[in-house]
């Protein structure tokens, strides 16, 4: 069986739970908000909410540099400092950490491979406690810009075909079926998806216990998407948390020279006047 | 540090008014959580913790039902 192409991004709840305490390394558990994290987290671990603190709050954005400066500073993290994230949903929103700590430029990020259902799953240590550690002055790079899709380069893929789109939301919301996740708010105006997106799932890159699905099995599964590492490919979903895993998926598991997270997802195309819709199941490749 | 661990970890899925649901239940400390999501695409609806795994249960999955019962689906 091949090797993950950057096995080094991922580690394993064995290793983590022998690292308990170790100083170069600091556990961030990432949610939408903190609420799993105050029921019990990985002891030294801290909290970031996905909501307040991984984007920025008066802007539809990423989180400003110097946002990101503090956020990292007040954790005590330096440059040198390895960060393992981990979550609930699978490491969705982990990855959205991930992503923006590599646009940043931090050198040594990790996902918990499992995340948090795993680390429960195997009743291993929690703690209530919230621990402090001494603030740094963490000095981010600037933002490489690289691995982010904004809307004209998306705009200019499907004119051109020039790279391909993958949707990772689930099958009712790309048909158009429904506007959101099952029970959560609708934040678009139309129903559908990107023209000539193919409809992977992010939830197919992991087995039942939440861990990440083998290189071959991953390489079978966008391989038949059409996803090739000859051209670009642009993930999407909704709000660009979903499409963060897939582009780590991609870029890291895979090791596609060319993946993009397109951020603005469906709430910006389903928003704007005139943009192309297509509504159903996707189009047989080459149709 | 006080720690504690998760006992009894659980998984079951459930239809509700034909949405499905899964129950993540453990218990940890003295007092037992539920978080239901939405299977597909697996977002969170509802987390509570409870005295007993039916209190938890019962609590999640009223208020999963109350979300999912907003949802509208569209002819395609």
């Amino acid at each position: 069986m091949a090797q993950y192409a950057h096995p080094e991004v991922l580690v394993e709840t064995d290793w983590l739970a022998g690292k308990l305490g170790d100083p170069s390394i600091r556990t961030v558990e990432v949610d939408v908000d903190t609420a799993a994290y105050d029921l019990g987290h990985i002891p030294g671990a801290i909290a970031w909410a996905w909501n307040t603190q991984l984007c920025d709050t008066v802007r539809r954005d990423i989180l400003p540099k110097a946002e990101l400066e503090a956020l990292l500073s007040k954790a005590g993290v330096t440059p040198q400092t390895t960060i393992i994230l981990y979550g609930d949903s699978n490491n969705w929103f982990a990855a959205w950490a991930f992503w923006q700590l590599k646009i940043y430029g931090h050198k040594d990020v990790r996902l918990l491979n499992g995340g948090r259902k795993k680390w429960l799953a195997e009743g291993r240590e929690l703690t209530q406690d919230v621990p402090s550690y001494a603030a740094s002055q963490y000095r981010a790079q600037e933002p490489d810009l690289s691995i982010r899709a904004f809307l004209p380069q998306v705009q200019e893929a499907v004119r051109n075909h020039s790279a391909s789109l993958i949707d990772v939301r689930s099958p009712q919301e790309f048909t158009g079926e429904i506007l959101a996740p099952p029970g959560l708010p609708e934040t678009c105006q139309r129903g559908g998806h990107i023209p000539g997106a193919r409809n992977v799932p992010w939830g197919k890159a992991c087995n039942e216990d939440g861990t990440f699905k083998s290189f071959d099995e991953l390489k079978a599964l966008y391989g038949a998407e059409g996803v090739d590492a000859a051209r670009q490919t642009i993930a999407y979903c909704r709000i660009g948390e979903r499409s963060s895993h897939t582009w780590f998926v991609l870029k890291y598991l895979l090791g596609l020279p060319d993946v993009v997270n397109y951020d603005g997802s469906w709430t910006e195309w389903g928003n704007l006047v005139g943009a192309p819709v297509e509504r159903g199941a996707a189009k047989s490749i080459g149709a | 540090m006080q720690t504690m661990q998760t006992e009894q970890f659980q998984e079951r899925q459930l239809d509700v008014n034909g949405w499905q649901v899964r129950l993540t239940s453990y218990r940890i400390g003295d007092k037992y959580v539920c978080q239901a999501d939405n299977v597909s695409p697996g977002a969170c609806l509802a987390r509570f913790s409870g005295a007993t795994l039916e209190e938890a249960e019962s609590q999640a999955l009223s208020k999963a039902k109350h979300l999912l019962g907003k949802t509208h689906r569209r002819a395609v």
